[in-house]
């Protein structure tokens, strides 16, 4: 029972903590100029908007009155919180750096980890950025395996833990197996410092610290949605297709095929 | 000889005026920016505020060219009533949703960084709207048209990497999808949403 509840609570917290948002025809084409077309099904979507209506009700009744009273907390104690976590997040980055074949940030990324542990006290204080040590993006299982060269599959809307795709839902049990060293220190192995408690505190601060950051943009995209649930589904599909790739520059995720159809009528 | 003196004379003009015409994509972005934080910072009725930012919008941003992107691969089945409606209902969506997102905004600082010309319709321009001590620090591109330079048009706003005239496309593409194809129901939802 304890570890359904476990479970459950990664679940919930993995929702909030997921720093994207979610593409048409249950078939979403995310275009790119460099690696041609790439299309996701919606192959499941009159489940998946169910679900996602359930997790719509949830947000309202618990994630976002949470966040809400985060953000009563004075903006240090947020900052030191958010630095904190995003500390915590290299032990994922991490291992992903190594497999995605990225050596220098692997080598960076350990070394805020170190610094920011030790000098920044458990990296409430970026510490590691004041040395030139800049933070990258961070990275997952899900990300490594669509640089590996598999297709995101099917999407899905996951209860509580929202918008994924099979490849994507593949990537965080990875972080269940043995993928994530502050989950195998914590959960799979208590240490005499560390227990299951810290890691789940871990994930809900990093849930709520997410959703406390997005308050005004979530509610502004209610608003103007007419259908809520392709636009998640839309923003969240760019969103990995630009993290899979490694993509900063807006000129490379962009597709001149539709204005360009346009120009010419 | 002197014909062709002539010529060369002209072309010369011609192309002076079309670079002093020519409206710099970065400066169109200022502009707005400047513009719509005055509104927004003023101590005008909301009502006032609205009507404005509208203003600015529709002098800005290629609204019926949005509108007829985001119809996708359902542009074609349009006749010209159809289409007549559908720019109408629209512009009318557009400006509702861009005015009330924006309302709630008391003074946003953006500010320009760079721009990239892509080719001769489109120049991305890169900005940053400043941290405040509710969000982080968001990165906005404008994807510039800018086919007639003397009136550069936005005709995206990309907001950390995500296009929210894609974002649009799909969302409309979907309510057409799930209604068997049929335009009538984008124009319910559209029209549902005006009287909100």
């Amino acid at each position: 029972m304890n570890k359904v509840l476990s479970v459950i609570t990664i679940v919930v917290f993995s929702f909030i903590s997921s720093n994207a948002f979610s593409g048409d025809d249950g078939k979403i084409e995310i275009n790119g100029k460099k690696n041609g077309k790439i299309e996701v099904k919606d192959c499941f979507e009159k489940v998946n908007r169910g679900i996602f209506s359930f997790n719509q009700v949830l947000d309202k009744a618990i994630f976002k009155p949470l966040a809400k009273g985060y953000r009563i907390f004075p903006q240090p104690i947020r900052s030191g919180t958010s630095n904190a976590l995003t500390n915590l997040s290299n032990t994922v980055t991490i291992p992903n750096n190594i497999l995605q074949g990225q050596f220098k940030n692997a080598g960076i990324n350990s070394a805020r980890f170190i610094i920011n542990t030790t000098l920044g006290i458990g990296g409430i204080f970026d510490v590691a950025s004041y040395y030139g040590l800049k933070k990258r993006d961070k990275e997952d299982y899900g990300q490594t395996l669509g640089v590996w060269g598999a297709g995101p599959g099917c999407y899905l809307v996951l209860p509580i833990l929202g918008p994924s795709t099979v490849r994507d839902s593949i990537g965080s049990i990875v972080n269940m197996t043995g993928g994530d060293a502050w989950y195998n220190v914590t959960v799979v192995n208590q240490t005499q410092y560390f227990s299951e408690a810290d890691y789940y505190a871990s994930r809900l601060l990093t849930g709520i610290d997410f959703r406390a950051k997005n308050l005004e943009s979530f509610e502004s995209l209610e608003n103007s949605s007419v259908d809520l649930y392709a636009s998640v589904r839309s923003l969240y599909l760019q969103d990995r297709y630009r993290k899979v790739r490694n993509i900063d520059k807006t000129t490379e995720t962009l597709s001149d095929d539709d204005w360009e159809e346009l120009d010419s009528q | 000889m002197r014909f062709f003196k002539y010529l060369i004379f002209f072309i010369y003009i011609f192309n002076f005026n079309n670079i002093l015409l020519a409206k710099d994509p970065s400066a169109l972005i200022n502009e707005i920016v400047d513009e719509a934080a005055s509104t927004l910072s003023s101590e005008d009725p909301v009502e006032s505020k609205i009507i404005k930012l509208n203003a600015i919008a529709e002098k800005s941003v290629d609204i019926k060219g949005i509108g007829m992107y985001t119809l996708g691969k359902y542009r074609k089945t349009l006749n010209d009533e159809q289409k007549l409606k559908y720019q109408k209902l629209f512009r009318s969506y557009f400006l509702k949703s861009f005015s009330s997102r924006l309302v709630d905004y008391t003074n946003p600082k953006i500010n320009v960084i760079s721009q990239k010309k892509i080719n001769d319709k489109y120049t991305i321009v890169n900005s940053v709207l400043e941290a405040t001590s509710k969000r982080p620090q968001v990165n906005i591109d404008w994807r510039i048209y800018t086919k007639n330079p003397e009136r550069p048009l936005i005709r995206d706003l990309i907001v950390e990497g995500l296009s929210l005239a894609r974002t649009q496309k799909e969302e409309f593409n979907s309510i057409i999808q799930n209604n068997d194809g049929d335009i009538n129901a984008l124009f319910k939802t559209l029209e549902e949403f005006l009287i909100k």
